[in-house]
């Protein structure tokens, strides 16, 4: 599949956009993939993104590669590899000019107020994405019961997440989900 | 290369997210850093914008190699597990229908929301312990403004970060006087 290159560069700005609006991580930035990836461009359905999420989860590595993904499905492997290149690469430039800078100046008051600012801001970006995954995901009542399960377990326990994941996915082949 | 193998194994052995195999192999395998000096990173990739342990890699390569050095622990980290996500992608673009892959997505995604949710919970309890009521409203604004009536992320982080520097600045500055 060669993607027209009008889609490439619709999916390098998107993504580029997004690098540097994730704050706390790329976990933050899940709702506006969502509304991109779903609502604003349509390039796949709701279902889609919540496969792409499990698939990212299911995968080793950084979560941030649910991109690749949406890259790949929309453009095939140049879409995946731009989506990638896009989401890491001006946070990366940020952080290494950054990581330079603060070496020289350690004293400034300034990081400590910037992080205690975004802090509260990244957690409830986290908890939009929480809310949004919860509701592409769980439609019925044992979908639902399936997440809350794993969420408590997840909490109280240092279970590897592997068996959570491998658990529900038993649970939806039987067609219990 | 010592750098690129090393984040390669570490993003190979991450399922769910790369942090905790990272400080692993940096702090306690490799001795390249002290916790302090991973901790003092770690929190300046976290409030930085972008995926969180890519900027880290970027910033921990470079300062043991310079720009070579982020590049390779940059390819290290991203580029095997993107290899595998990509296959998976194709996997899924050619069987996602199938009715029995479908069912097993479900119940991971169901189980994937609920890690997600538990690792939410886990990062709110020390801001819901230190009683800081702006940052709990800055928090639910931002939840209720991206989750709940979906706007698009650059208009909220638009009016929310200035909003957020300025209150934390303001109540530092008012603290200290």
């Amino acid at each position: 599949m060669i993607a027209p290159v009008g889609t490439l560069v619709t999916i390098a700005w998107t993504f580029a956009l997004m690098s540097l609006l994730a704050i706390g991580g790329a976990n933050s930035a899940i709702p506006e993939m969502h509304r991109v990836a779903v609502d604003v461009r349509q390039w796949m359905t709701d279902a889609q993104f919540a496969d792409m999420f499990a698939i990212s989860q299911l995968s080793p590595g950084p979560n941030v590669l649910i991109v690749t993904l949406i890259g790949y499905h929309v453009a095939g492997i140049a879409g995946g590899l731009v989506a990638t290149a896009a989401m890491c690469g001006p946070s990366a430039i940020v952080a290494y000019i950054v990581s330079r800078r603060l070496q020289r100046s350690a004293q400034s008051e300034w990081p400590r107020i910037l992080q205690a600012a975004l802090v509260p801001l990244s957690i409830g970006l986290m908890c939009a994405s929480g809310l949004i995954l919860a509701q592409t995901a769980d439609r019925t009542v044992v979908a639902a019961a399936v997440t809350l399960v794993a969420a408590t377990v997840a909490f109280a326990s240092k279970l590897n997440p592997i068996w959570l994941l491998a658990a529900g996915g038993m649970l939806g082949l039987a067609g219990l989900v | 290369m010592e750098l690129f193998l090393a984040f390669a194994k570490m993003s190979l052995a991450g399922f769910g997210g790369v942090l905790v195999f990272a400080r692993r192999a940096m702090v306690e395998k490799h001795r390249w850093m002290t916790a302090e000096e991973f901790n003092e990173a770690f929190a300046l990739c976290h409030f930085l914008p972008g995926p969180n342990i890519v900027n880290l890699s970027v910033v921990f390569g470079s300062r043991f190699g310079g720009i070579p050095g982020a590049v390779a622990a940059f390819f290290g980290l991203v580029g095997p597990p993107a290899a595998i996500v990509t296959a998976l992608a194709a996997i899924y673009a050619h069987y996602g229908q199938i009715d029995a892959i479908q069912r097993t997505l479900a119940g991971i995604t169901c189980a994937a929301v609920g890690l997600f949710l538990a690792v939410i919970a886990k990062m709110m309890l020390p801001l819901l312990k230190q009683r800081d009521p702006v940052a709990l409203v800055l928090l639910f604004a931002v939840f209720a403004a991206v989750g709940l009536l979906r706007l698009p992320l650059p208009a909220v982080l638009l009016v929310s970060i200035p909003i957020s520097i300025a209150l934390t600045a303001w109540i530092r500055t008012r603290g200290t006087a």
